[in-house]
C-alpha cells in the first residue's frame, strides 16, 4: 500500500561546491551582530561563518551547509521542481516566493538531496532562513516528507538542519497541517529502524520545532541558536514574568534536559561521522558467532 | 441565554418586542395575536437568515461562546462508564486536558480532550484549555495504554493552543506536541479526532492525528489565532475579523481544503443551544467512522493514517517548472 506513495526517482546535478563559495551576497565587509567587529566576509565565509574574534555563528546558507558538511561531488539533489501556490490567494504571496527565489537561486526555503559525509551514504534536508524566514508551507512539508520516503526506501540515514520562523502563515492551516504530515513520515521511517538527527540552527521556532526538529534520535543545536515553542515577546506578554537572558537558547534547552548536545560548527562533520559510523557498525566477527 | 452574540442582537431586540408585547396583553382586554403572530414569523425568517448566512468571524464568536460545551459535556453524554485517568508520570497533571477510559455502546475506548472551564475558578485551574507539556505527556500516555489494550482513541480539540509560558519551554513545550504528532502516526488503534471548539495551532494538533477527522459546524481550526494573524499581517489585533475571512479557518473551508472529513452539523444557533441534540449529531457521525475503522488491521490504519496526511498541501509538482542555479 505504501509502495504506491513513493514517486518515481529523480536526480537533479549536484550542485558544484566552487558556485557555493561564489554565492555570497554580502559586500566585502561583514559586521559580526554579536561582537560588532567587522571582518572580511571571505574571511568569515572561510572560517564557516563563525565569527573569528568572538565565535558567533552566522546563519548559513542551505547550499553553504551541503557544500562544507558533505563529500564533494556526492550531492544529488531532489525536487526541485516542486513550487509554492497561493491557497488563500493571500496579497502578495507569490511575488514574495518569487522574490525570495531569485535572491536564493532555491525553488523553497529547504533544500533536500543525498549524498555522503565521510563516505556515510545519507538522505539530507537542509532548510534556508533566507527564503521567507524558513518558513514552512506545503512546499517545505512535502519536500521534507518526500526525502524521508528516500531515505526509507534507501535504508540510510536521515539529517535535517533546521532554520525556520514555524509555519508559514500565508498557507494558514495547510501549513499547519505539514507538521503533521513529516512527523508522520519520521514515524514510519523510525518505525522501519531508520536513524534520524536533527540539527537545529538560528532560529528553529514555533511549528518546525513542534515537529522534525525535535524528533531526532539525537537533537543537536548550533552554539547560541534560538529554539523555541512560543515567541519571547508573545510570553512575556502572557505571563509577565521575567525571562532568563540564555531563555530559549541552544543552552538554555541543553540545561533542561532538550538536546543531546550543543555542537561547534567546526566540530559538526566529525560528530556526525562518530554517530552515523557507530550506527553503521556491528563490531567484529568476534561478536557475531554462534 | 444570557450572553448573546454581536450578530444576535437584531434577533435579541425582535424577542424582546414580542415578549412585551404577550406581556402587554396579559393583563388587559385587548388582542393583538395577529401582530404577535406577524412578528414571530419575522423572527423565525431572521433567525433564519442569520443563521444561514454566518461568516468566518460569527462563528469564530459561537466556538468562543463561553457556554459552548467541553469535552466533558460530551463524554458525559456520548459514553457510559467514563473514568478520568490523572497525570503524566513525569511531572504533573494538567488539568487543561482530560482523559480517561469509557464505553461507547458497550465498547472500551480512550476518550482524551482539551478542557477548558466554563467559569473563572475552572477556567484557572484548567489554564483556559491551554495545556503544558505533562497534558500532551498525558494524552500520549493514555493512547499508548489504549494501543495495549487495543481500544480506539476518541479525541475532542478545543484549544486556543499550546500554553506560551516559560515553564512550558523549559519543559519541552515544542517536544511534546512533536512527540505527540510522531506516535499518533503510529498507532495500531484507530483514531477519530473531533474539532469542538476552537482549534488553535499546534496545541490543537497534538491530539489530532486521526484516521478521521471532523469539525463542528462552528468550530475553527487555523495556524494562528485570528488576532495574532492580524498582529502580525497588518500589525493591528483589531483587525481579526479581516483576518479570520482571510484565513480560511471554518470547518468548511478545511473540508474543502482536504483536510477533514466531515463537517457535523450544529443546532441551529450553535452547540450550546442544545447539548443534548448536539451530542446526538456527533454520535452519529462517531459511530459511523468507528464502524468504518474498526475492521481495519493496524498496518491499514496506519497506511491510511500516513496517506490521508501525506496528500494535504497545494503546490505546483510539474517537471517544467525546474528553475535556475
Ligand atoms: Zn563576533
Amino acid at each position: 500500500m505504501l509502495k504506491d506513495l513513493f514517486s518515481k526517482k529523480k536526480k537533479y546535478a549536484t550542485i558544484p561546491s566552487e558556485q557555493a563559495k561564489q554565492d555570497v551576497p554580502e559586500g566585502i565587509m561583514t559586521k559580526c551582530p554579536k561582537c560588532k567587529k567587522i571582518m572580511y566576509t571571505k574571511e568569515l565565509v572561510k572560517n564557516l561563518r563563525v565569527c573569528i574574534s568572538c565565535g558567533y555563528h552566522h546563519p548559513m546558507s542551505a547550499p553553504e551547509r551541503i557544500a562544507c558538511l558533505l563529500d564533494e561531488g556526492t550531492f544529488q539533489e531532489y525536487d526541485r521542481h516542486l513550487l509554492s501556490k497561493n491557497p488563500l490567494d493571500f496579497p502578495q504571496y507569490i511575488e514574495k516566493v518569487e522574490e525570495d527565489r531569485e535572491k536564493t537561486k532555491l525553488n523553497e526555503a529547504v533544500v533536500t538531496g543525498e549524498g555522503m559525509i565521510n563516505g556515510f551514504p545519507i538522505v539530507i534536508a537542509v532548510m534556508d532562513s533566507r527564503f521567507r524566514m524558513g518558513s514552512m508551507g506545503s512546499v517545505v512539508g512535502e519536500k521534507i516528507a518526500r526525502a524521508i520516503e528516500r531515505a526509507m526506501e534507501k535504508s540510510v540515514p536521515f539529517i535535517i538542519f533546521t532554520a525556520s520562523g514555524g509555519a508559514r502563515m500565508q498557507e494558514g492551516v495547510l501549513s499547519l497541517m505539514q507538521m503533521a504530515k513529516t512527523s508522520a513520515a519520521l514515524k514510519l521511517f523510525s518505525e522501519q529502524g531508520g536513524l534520524i538527527i536533527s540539527v537545529m540552527t538560528h532560529p528553529t521556532t514555533g511549528g518546525v520545532s513542534a515537529s522534525f526538529a525535535s524528533l531526532g534520535d539525537y537533537n543537536f543545536a548550533e552554539p547560541g541558536a534560538l529554539i523555541g515553542f512560543a515567541g519571547r515577546r508573545v510570553i512575556e506578554q502572557t505571563v509577565r514574568e521575567e525571562l532568563p537572558e540564555d531563555f530559549q537558547t541552544a543552552e538554555f534547552l541543553l540545561k533542561h534536559g532538550q538536546l543531546d548536545a550543543v555542537i561547534p560548527r567546526h566540530e559538526l562533520k566529525d560528530v556526525l561521522t562518530n554517530v552515523l559510523d557507530i550506527h553503521q557498525s556491528r563490531g567484529g566477527d568476534e561478536w557475531h558467532t554462534n | 441565554m444570557a450572553y448573546e452574540l454581536e450578530f444576535e442582537k437584531p434577533l435579541v431586540e425582535l424577542r424582546k418586542k414580542i415578549s412585551e408585547l404577550k406581556e402587554f396583553t396579559k393583563h388587559r382586554d385587548v388582542d393583538f395575536s395577529d401582530e404577535i403572530n406577524k412578528l414571530e414569523a419575522r423572527l423565525e425568517k431572521l433567525e433564519n437568515d442569520i443563521y444561514a448566512n454566518l461568516g468566518p468571524w460569527d462563528r469564530v464568536q459561537i466556538a468562543r461562546h463561553p457556554n459552548r460545551p467541553t469535552t466533558l459535556d460530551y463524554i458525559e453524554r456520548l459514553f457510559t462508564n467514563f473514568f478520568e485517568c490523572h497525570g503524566d508520570r513525569c511531572f504533573g497533571d494538567d488539568e487543561a486536558i482530560v482523559g480517561g477510559i469509557a464505553k461507547y455502546y458497550g465498547l472500551p475506548v480512550t476518550v482524551i480532550g482539551h478542557q477548558r472551564g466554563k467559569d473563572t475558578k475552572e477556567n484557572i485551574r484548567r489554564n483556559f484549555g491551554m495545556p503544558h507539556p505533562e497534558g500532551y505527556r498525558k494524552a500520549l500516555r493514555l493512547m499508548k495504554q489504549a494501543e495495549k489494550f487495543g481500544r480506539p482513541i476518541i479525541c475532542f480539540i478545543d484549544t486556543k493552543g499550546a500554553y506560551p509560558g516559560k515553564a512550558a519551554e523549559e519543559r519541552g513545550q515544542s517536544e511534546a506536541i512533536a512527540r505527540n504528532l510522531f506516535e499518533m502516526a503510529g498507532l495500531t488503534v484507530p483514531v477519530v479526532c473531533i474539532v469542538i471548539g476552537e482549534g488553535g495551532s499546534g496545541g490543537a494538533l497534538a491530539l489530532g492525528v486521526g484516521n478521521y477527522v471532523h469539525m463542528l459546524e462552528n468550530s475553527t481550526y487555523s495556524v494562528i489565532s485570528p488576532e495574532g494573524a492580524a498582529a502580525i499581517l497588518w500589525k493591528d489585533a483589531s483587525l481579526a475579523k479581516k483576518a479570520a475571512e482571510t484565513m480560511k479557518i471554518t470547518a468548511k473551508d478545511l473540508k474543502q481544503l482536504g483536510i477533514i472529513d466531515e463537517v457535523i452539523p450544529e443546532v441551529r444557533g450553535g452547540a450550546h443551544r442544545n447539548v443534548d441534540e448536539q451530542a446526538k449529531y456527533i454520535d452519529d457521525v462517531l459511530k459511523r467512522s468507528l464502524r468504518e475503522l474498526l475492521p481495519l488491521h493496524a498496518e491499514q490504519l496506519i497506511a491510511q493514517r500516513y496517506e490521508k496526511y501525506k496528500k494535504i498541501g497545494d503546490f505546483i509538482d510539474s517537471e517544467q517548472h525546474v528553475s535556475v542555479m
